[in-house]
């Protein structure tokens, strides 16, 4: 395990952190609240001269992205960052560096998306972009934001994968709090990600290439959205194999999920992001009253780990769905849907309820939990699954 | 691996390389643009001057010269836009309704 450094820092600064390390070529963002102390940081790394990379300022988040698929396509390593309205104006730009296949690394500060203006936390943004062909990791700390950003560049750039990668870490709770964290020093960092090598760059003139070519009707355009399909579940393997290697560095382990107390639940919530904190909190508590609770919180949202789910699922008499974000008309957030999704070829399937909570930042205090614990114990005893989803902390 | 750009049409995703990159230049001539046209511009050789400028204006290089004389349209990459036509000074080019057939490629 390499020596680490620890430091009372913000997300965004230990994110900022992170991409020095990584060393990208090129780096274009605009700055959106509460990223913009990402971009800003990393500027100033620029500025002093701490990194050598091209540090493009855009006009906007489409420009940002495209820039980026720009120098993605060239063959540099690329970083960026975004948040809520900015990632929405980068929609098309999402699908365009994941159809190309550009490992481009890009940070998600989750916030809320308008109608009403929101500048707080919640997940909405990102998961309006769960279908465009990124990996997605969340990250519950700082430390998890540090570790899933390095992380990323190596999981986006292995042959076997070769696509987008976003790591989220949740606005304002992990952007802007501080927190202790452990880092890797340089050579650590950069030994572990190493150089991009792009096969087909696009400024390699011994070599001309066309990137982003037209496929239209009668031509390849299904193949590719297949082999696009094949690289992300290849990425299974390879998170798992980057996760190993990064905890033999850092002692700190990676699992698409993470479980507490699944042993012998009765009854469990899953929830991702800075909540599951919150919630682990509460299940620690109950325990010690002699509550059999367990609590799942998922990692990797894309791919998303159905077989992994599942099965720790499996045992278990009901279970609570967290989601901080809205999917109007379905029966539920995009977290229970994919939940429910994963347990229907299970064996023994539990109730699954799904709740929507913290909207717009709204707080998640410890009896909201505690409310959600004490309905999954009503329901294992019998009592009927409520229709979702059930809005917490809503007037 | 050589890679046969006049049959990219039907290449499986084994065949293409990663992302759709297509690994060779010059390999816009085998795109047939032209196909959506719906109106096709003529020349009238007795009013054009050669002054070449329908060739510089073409968006599409769809004008084909030879021994610095415009010849003809390229009509597998024309795509009707009237650019040519709206510029000529001599008013040489006129667009006339297109027909549904495409012609050949090369
Ligand atoms: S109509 Fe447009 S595309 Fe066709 S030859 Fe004229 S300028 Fe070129
Ligand atoms: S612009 Fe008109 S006159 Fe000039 S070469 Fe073209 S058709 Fe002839």
């Amino acid at each position: 395990m390499a020596e680490q450094k620890v430091v009372a820092a913000t997300g965004n600064t230990v994110v900022a952190e992170a991409m020095r390390q990584c060393r990208p070529d090129v780096v274009a963002a605009y700055p959106i609240t509460p990223q913009t102390t990402i971009v800003e940081e990393f500027a100033a790394f620029v500025a002093k001269g701490r990194v050598h990379t091209e540090y493009v300022t855009v006009e906007s988040e489409h420009s940002a992205m495209s820039a980026c698929i720009g120098a993605s396509a060239a063959g540099a390593r690329v970083m960026t960052a975004t948040s809520s309205q900015g990632l929405a104006l980068m929609w098309e730009e999402l699908h365009i560096a994941s159809g190309m296949r550009l490992p481009i690394v890009m940070a998600n500060a989750n916030r809320a998306l308008s109608a009403p203006i929101n500048i707080h936390c919640d997940h909405s943004d990102v998961m309006g972009a769960r279908d465009a062909g990124w990996i997605m990791l969340f990250a519950e700390t700082a430390q998890e934001a540090y570790d899933n950003t390095i992380m990323a560049v190596r999981i986006a750039e292995d042959p076997d994968v070769l696509l987008p990668v976003m790591s989220c870490l949740d606005g304002f709770i992990t952007t802007h709090s501080i927190d202790r964290i452990s880092l890797l020093d340089d050579e650590t960092v950069a030994a572990f990600v190493g150089e991009r090598k792009a096969d087909w760059a696009l400024l390699d003139v011994e070599r001309p290439v066309t990137h982003g070519a037209f496929a239209g009707l009668g031509g390849p355009y299904p193949a590719f959205k297949k082999a696009e399909r094949d690289a992300i579940e290849r990425s299974r393997a390879v998170i798992a194999r980057v996760g190993e290697e990064y905890a033999r560095i850092s002692g700190r382990p990676f699992g698409m999920l993470e479980t507490w107390g699944m042993e012998d639940a009765e009854v469990a919530i899953v929830v991702i992001g800075s909540t599951a904190g919150n919630v682990r909190h509460v299940a620690r508590s109950l325990r010690e009253a002699g509550s059999k609770v367990g609590v799942v919180k998922v990692r990797c949202f894309r791919p998303f780990p159905y077989a992994e789910l599942a099965k720790t699922l499996s045992g278990v008499k009901a279970v609570a769905v967290m989601d901080r974000a809205e999917s109007f008309g379905a029966e539920g957030g995009p977290l229970f849907l994919e939940t429910r999704s994963a347990l229907y070829d299970a064996a023994e399937r539990p109730a699954v309820v799904g709740y929507v909570y913290g909207l717009g930042g709204s707080d998640v205090k410890l009896d909201l939990v505690e409310s959600v614990y004490g309905d999954l114990a009503d329901i294992a005893s019998g009592s009927p699954v409520p229709a979702g989803p059930v809005y917490l902390g809503a007037r | 691996m050589k890679w046969d750009v006049s049959r990219i049409n039907e290449w499986t995703s084994e065949e293409f390389p990663l992302g759709a990159v297509i690994p060779e230049a010059g390999n816009s001539d085998d795109y047939v643009t032209g196909g959506w046209r719906s109106q096709r511009p003529e020349r009238d050789d007795a009013k054009c001057t050669q002054c070449l400028l329908c060739w510089i204006v073409c968006p599409d290089s769809a004008i084909r010269v030879e021994n610095e004389k415009v010849t003809t349209f390229d009509l597998a990459h024309c795509k009707g836009c009237g650019v040519c036509a709206n510029e000529c000074p001599v008013g040489a080019i006129t667009m006339v309704p297109e027909g549904c057939d495409l012609p050949e490629v090369k």
